[in-house]
């Protein structure tokens, strides 16, 4: 049984963001199946009441106080800009 | 015979009795990277200009040891993913690929640079850290220095084959699920991933946040402890990183591992490990009974989850901190875009290799409503299983010893159109990530085919005086470090 389909993976590529072609969905599909099959190995451990484990170190919500701070200029910030103007960054428009 | 042949304190006192100079020691670097870096293919970006401005500083300081920096005047090669102001950096990706003048220099290149180590250039990876022999890289396959044919692992690849090759004494790579000391084991150097949370990832392009750790490459143990001396600690600018004192490791490199309690996993010398490499590991157990430790077989029970649980986990990760690739603020922006949707979609789609969208789509699938809870909640718990296993282990040992891969380098090519088979290479590395603990990869023999292989040293929480301590006798008893690659040339 396939864990995963093609119209599937068509709607993870769209939430990724990501443009995939029909031929690349193809491959993505066989190879993404085989990689689920083979963490369903997963199911043969029972895990009920395991905690999961997030990461390792003993920390939680480290808090700082929120307070401005020089950074950067904006003229750093726009320096690697693929497209600027009037200071700003640039992009296709939003609203039809 | 080269400078680099010496180990770094050497070469401090040379140039602190201005026998040697700083701008010396680049000659050797970048007249090796003229030699050899064409058949190697190590280095994306070079900073010969920038390096040999700071070298006339620092050469202008020599003369006493007092008040210089621990890695005065040495040079260093960063691998690709950790950022360096104003010097390129792309993690070897497409998406980075006009990325020629980044604003901030991460926390470990800032730690460096107090320490007046000198910054050669920055090193070929698999795109993203994503990959386990380098041919992942969107310019080009770095090759192993011992053997052209092979791969040098992966994914800080050019990491180890820079130092196997004499191209520079020690580099930084990154270790997720086992690409420092994977690669550190096919090209016989060593390599170490610290513990979680022992060094900070501020300014490391993140792959997967609860794995990544930056760590040093280098040809001997010592010089490898006087590294992450030099870059580990807290960092506020990292809230991960572990307000945890730095020791001396150094001081830790004692040469007595009599006390020593050894724990060697028995799936480690199992199934898929090739004899070579199970003969080597044996041996190496031998030497450490001679020099007067103790060892026993233990078991790691859910070690066989560990590959399905990091691809879980590390994807899913990995799907949430490569969103920010949009096209919008740097990096590259598709030409052919005309509307924010269209931008963003194919800005990534010719941006991101095959293997990025493949594990980007993994994870943004384990983590889609219907899915998460079996896919990355699942994961998520057997991890904590995985992880009690070694604080079991822990309890009644010092270090964990075995493999650091199942089998020597492979050919370029021989695992490009499997994905699972190219992942199983790192099943011996996986579990430590997992984990949390440090594991260091050292020299411990060569196969048939003159190809190296490494020891896995693994350790408690923290404990990397241990881990360096145990490497560093197995060292002394031995001479595998000392054999080079006859590349390009006798060195």
């Amino acid at each position: 049984m396939s864990r995963i389909d093609k119209e599937q993976v068509k709607h993870v590529a769209h939430l990724a963001r990501l443009h995939v072609s029909e031929e690349e969905a193809d491959k993505f599909t066989k190879q993404l199946d085989d990689i689920i099959s083979m963490a369903e190995q997963l199911n043969e451990l029972d895990t009920e009441g395991v905690e999961p484990t997030t990461h390792v170190l003993d920390l939680k919500n480290v808090m700082r106080k929120d307070e401005p701070k020089k950074w950067i200029t904006q003229d750093e910030a726009l320096k690697n800009a693929p497209e600027k103007q009037d200071g700003q960054i640039r992009v296709p428009s939003i609203l039809e | 015979m080269s400078l680099f042949d010496h180990k770094l304190s050497e070469i401090q006192e040379w140039l602190h009795n201005k026998e040697i100079s700083v701008n010396d020691l680049l000659d050797e670097a970048f007249k090796r990277i003229e030699e050899v870096d064409g058949e190697v293919k190590s280095f994306l970006t070079l900073n010969e200009e920038g390096a040999r401005e700071r070298a006339k500083e620092l050469d202008e300081l020599r003369g006493t040891k007092e008040g210089r920096g621990l890695l005065f005047g040495m040079p260093i090669a960063i691998k690709d993913n950790i950022v360096t102001k104003g010097l390129r950096t792309t993690a070897a990706s497409q998406i980075l690929d006009n990325l020629y003048d980044p604003l901030y220099d991460a926390h470990v290149v800032q730690k460096l640079n107090d320490a007046e180590s000198v910054t050669v250039g920055k090193l070929n990876m698999d795109e993203f850290a994503m990959g386990s022999s380098n041919e992942n890289s969107s310019y080009f396959p770095t090759r192993n220095p011992w053997n052209t044919d092979y791969v040098p692992g992966g994914s800080s690849g050019a990491s180890a084959a820079s130092v196997a090759a004499g191209e520079v004494p020690f580099s930084l790579g990154s270790d997720t699920g086992g690409s420092i000391r994977q690669p550190a084991a096919y090209c016989g150097v060593v390599g170490l991933k610290p513990t979680y949370g022992r060094v900070s990832r501020f300014g490391l392009i993140a792959f997967a946040s609860s794995l990544d750790q930056i760590g040093p490459l280098t040809r001997n143990v010592e010089d490898n402890a006087y590294i992450l001396e030099t870059i580990a600690g807290h960092d506020k600018m990292d809230s991960t990183s572990a307000n945890v004192d730095v020791p001396k490791y150094t001081e830790a490199l004692t040469g007595d591992v009599k006390d020593l309690k050894i724990a060697v996993p028995k799936e480690y010398l199992g199934e898929g490990v090739s004899e070579e490499v199970k003969t080597a590991v044996q041996n190496a157990i031998k030497e450490y009974e001679k020099m007067g430790a103790t060892w026993e077989e233990v078991t790691l029970p859910h070690s066989k989850y560990a590959l399905s649980t990091y691809y879980l986990i590390s994807s899913s990760e990995a799907s949430a901190n490569l969103a920010r690739f949009d096209g919008v603020r740097y990096g590259r922006r598709s030409e052919k875009a005309e509307n924010m949707l269209d931008m963003f979609k194919l800005s990534r789609s010719e941006g991101f290799g095959d293997e990025v969208k493949r594990r980007i789509m993994l994870g943004t699938f384990a983590l889609s409503s219907g899915y998460y809870d079996a896919y990355y909640k699942k994961a998520q718990q057997v991890r904590t299983l995985i992880k009690k296993d070694f604080d079991d282990i822990f309890e009644n040992y010092d270090v964990i010893i075995g493999p650091t891969t199942p089998t020597p380098a492979f050919k370029v090519g021989e695992n490009t159109d499997d994905p699972l088979t190219m992942y199983a290479n790192d099943i011996l590395t996986i579990p430590v990530n997992l984990a949390g603990v440090p594991g260091i990869s050292v020299p411990c023999g060569f196969s048939s085919e003159g190809l190296p292989i490494g020891l896995q040293i693994i350790g408690k929480h923290f404990d990397e005086s241990t881990v360096y301590r145990a490497a560093h006798a197995f060292e002394q008893a031995t001479d595998y470090h000392k054999q080079q690659p006859s590349l390009g040339g006798a060195q």
